[in-house]
């Protein structure tokens, strides 16, 4: 086993603030795995990024990435590495092949194998017939596939993405999961931060929860669900029918359901997430029970938070959240 | 199972010069091509230098009486200095909208020479200065301008674009502490508007009042255009005492002492620009 990014105790805290935004983190990735640093904006995902990507010196901590010490030597670490993200960093003026040529001669490949991998990447990514139009005329999907498509030309063992679906819309976001899975599948490593949970655990081998700066909780997602509770369907029937419901239900899974009597819930996990939700409808219809409500509830972000740390994630807290956004405007 | 990371290099790869150049030229060429694809930004580039060219010859020009020299010869070779400096300013606003748009993040994160964007980007803006004055002498020879021969025009054009090369790392360096586009323009034109103006880029210098005249007769913006007003019209322009040679090293000097402190200043804050 061979890690191609090791984080070792990394501080951070910007010039003008007194909040560290990185308080002495740890990680490491394997090769040709999938890491998901899920957390809440001003965590410190976006500055862990930065350091790891050498835009940022640690104050304290070292960091490498494929081997190379991104402190010194970070044209070396450039050099292995692709970057992409939340801000989908692409030129408006510029037609999407020629963003992606230019990144590639700036990876320095000549001029004919950058155009040859650009047609590759834009292949790939599905983006062939808008090639030739300026960037300009692209929706935010298209940027962000783009985008994808800029950080793979220089072919890197390393792969950065930073927040790459967030403020897209809900179904372009499932196609670049997709893709980024696709792309990644050949044994590139990827180390991706998201604020949204699903996202986490549809892509990444390891998940880690980053807060106040600290790493507070890292494993498998399967690992992390047994923490939080996973996917679940929540049931409600009248109370005379209550024990017939959690009867039909251990029937069904070979357990008693939680009964959250405060809202008057059955909780059945549900491993099969919708078809699981239409075994409970059809057990409860078998045994004539009708049904008052019930969905399946996905466990976001802020149940993450509130089992691990016992407060819900705050995405609007002034702190390094700050610093963050002040250089991403 | 053991762990190990991958063996740990320790020698720093460096970026050769050849390298260097190119990614230089590569960032030149984008920053180019935004400008030549939107046509707002050219008809703003070039508009804007002809109609101060227009104004001040035909709203001033009748009120401002100099023995001996028409107004528009000696106004084109001010307007030529005043057209860099707006120019430089582009360097500012161009780099904070990179910031903003996350473009200096991808840069920074690949293997390209450490002031590549930088020298791209004030290569870029020197060119298109370079374009904007051509066409200010064509205009302003339209309206009567005549210089005293081809060669010292020429002289007097390349100084103006290498003083403006200069001001474009004081304005790359403004921009890296400004950060916002909005910031970046408003910081510039604080440091433009007193240079071109209490200058001797429009009138002569001695309309002024005494503490105003040593300033606006020493400071750079006006040895450029004394420099070039020297060359285009001939020893009569210049102020007493001063010789067109003497003047062409001050300018030389301004213009180097300016980009040694400018540049590295510069480059150095791009650096840490996230930190």
């Amino acid at each position: 086993m061979t890690l191609a990014v090791v984080a070792d105790n990394i501080y951070k805290t910007y010039k003008k603030s007194d909040v560290p935004a990185l308080d002495g983190v740890s990680m490491s990735i394997e090769q040709g795995k999938v890491y998901g640093l899920l957390g809440p904006n001003g965590a410190g995902k976006t500055t862990l990024i930065r350091v790891l990507a050498t835009l940022l010196k640690p104050d304290s901590g070292t960091a490498t990435v494929e081997g190379i010490d991104v402190v010194a030597d970070p044209i070396g670490v450039r050099t292995r590495i692709g970057l992409g993200g939340q801000y989908a960093a692409v030129d408006e003026f510029l037609t999407g092949r020629e963003n992606v040529v230019m990144v590639g001669r700036l990876y320095n490949l000549p001029m004919e194998e950058a155009q040859s991998r650009a047609a590759e990447v834009l292949e790939r990514i599905n983006l062939v017939g808008a090639a030739d139009r300026p960037v300009s005329t692209y929706s935010g999907g298209m940027r962000r596939r783009l985008d994808l498509a800029a950080s793979l030309v220089g072919r890197p063992d390393v792969l950065f993405l930073d927040e790459p679906t967030t403020g897209i819309d809900p179904r372009s976001r499932v196609d670049i999961w997709e893709l980024i899975r696709e792309l990644v599948s050949g044994g590139t490593t990827l180390l991706l931060t998201t604020q949204y949970l699903e996202e986490a655990d549809f892509l990444a081998d390891t998940i880690g929860v980053i807060d106040h700066g600290r790493l507070i909780a890292e494993g498998t997602s399967d690992s992390l669900k047994e923490t939080i509770g996973g996917v679940v369907v929540q049931l409600g029937v009248e109370d005379a029918y209550c024990a017939g419901a959690i009867a039909a239900i251990n029937n069904l899974t070979g357990s008693d359901p939680l009964h959250d009597e405060d809202r008057g819930l059955l909780v059945v996990p549900a491993k099969d997430g919708s078809r699981s939700l239409v075994e409970v409808v059809r057990a409860m219809d078998d045994a004539s029970i009708p049904i008052l409500e019930i969905e399946l509830h996905k466990p976001t972000l802020d149940d993450v938070f509130l089992s691990i740390t016992g407060h819900a994630a705050e995405p609007d807290r002034p702190t390094d959240g700050k610093q963050e956004s002040e250089v991403a405007r | 199972m053991t762990t190990t990371a991958v063996k740990t290099t320790t020698t720093k790869s460096r970026v050769t010069p050849a390298h260097a150049f190119k990614d230089m030229w590569i960032i030149t060429k984008r920053n180019l091509r935004r400008f030549i694809r939107m046509p707002q930004l050219l008809l703003v580039a070039t508009v804007q230098p002809v109609m101060f060219l227009l104004l001040f010859n035909y709203v001033f020009g009748g009120a401002i009486s100099l023995p001996g020299v028409p107004y528009i010869d000696f106004l084109l070779p001010g307007i030529l200095v005043q057209t860099v400096m707006f120019g430089a300013t582009n360097t500012a606003t161009g780099l904070t909208e990179d910031l903003a748009a996350g473009v200096i993040d991808r840069f920074r994160s690949l293997p390209m020479a450490r002031g590549a964007v930088l020298a791209g980007r004030t290569l870029a803006d020197l060119l298109r200065s370079g374009a904007v004055n051509t066409l200010m002498i064509f205009v302003g020879y339209l309206i009567g301008f005549r210089p005293s021969g081809i060669p010292q025009l020429v002289l007097g054009l390349i100084l103006a674009l290498m003083f403006g090369y200069s001001m474009s790392w004081v304005f790359a360096a403004i921009g890296l502490l400004a950060r916002t586009p909005e910031a970046a323009q408003s910081a510039s034109f604080l440091l433009v508007f007193p240079f071109v103006f209490a200058s001797s880029v429009f009138v002569p210098v001695q309309s002024m009042p005494g503490w105003l005249q040593v300033f606006a007769e020493n400071q750079p913006v006006s040895v450029l255009a004394t420099t070039v007003r020297g060359l285009t019209i001939g020893i009569e322009a210049m102020p007493s005492g001063k010789t067109i040679e003497g003047m062409i090293a001050l300018s030389i000097a301004w213009i180097i002492g300016i980009f040694v402190v400018a540049s590295p200043l510069s480059v150095n804050l791009y650096r840490r620009i996230f930190s």
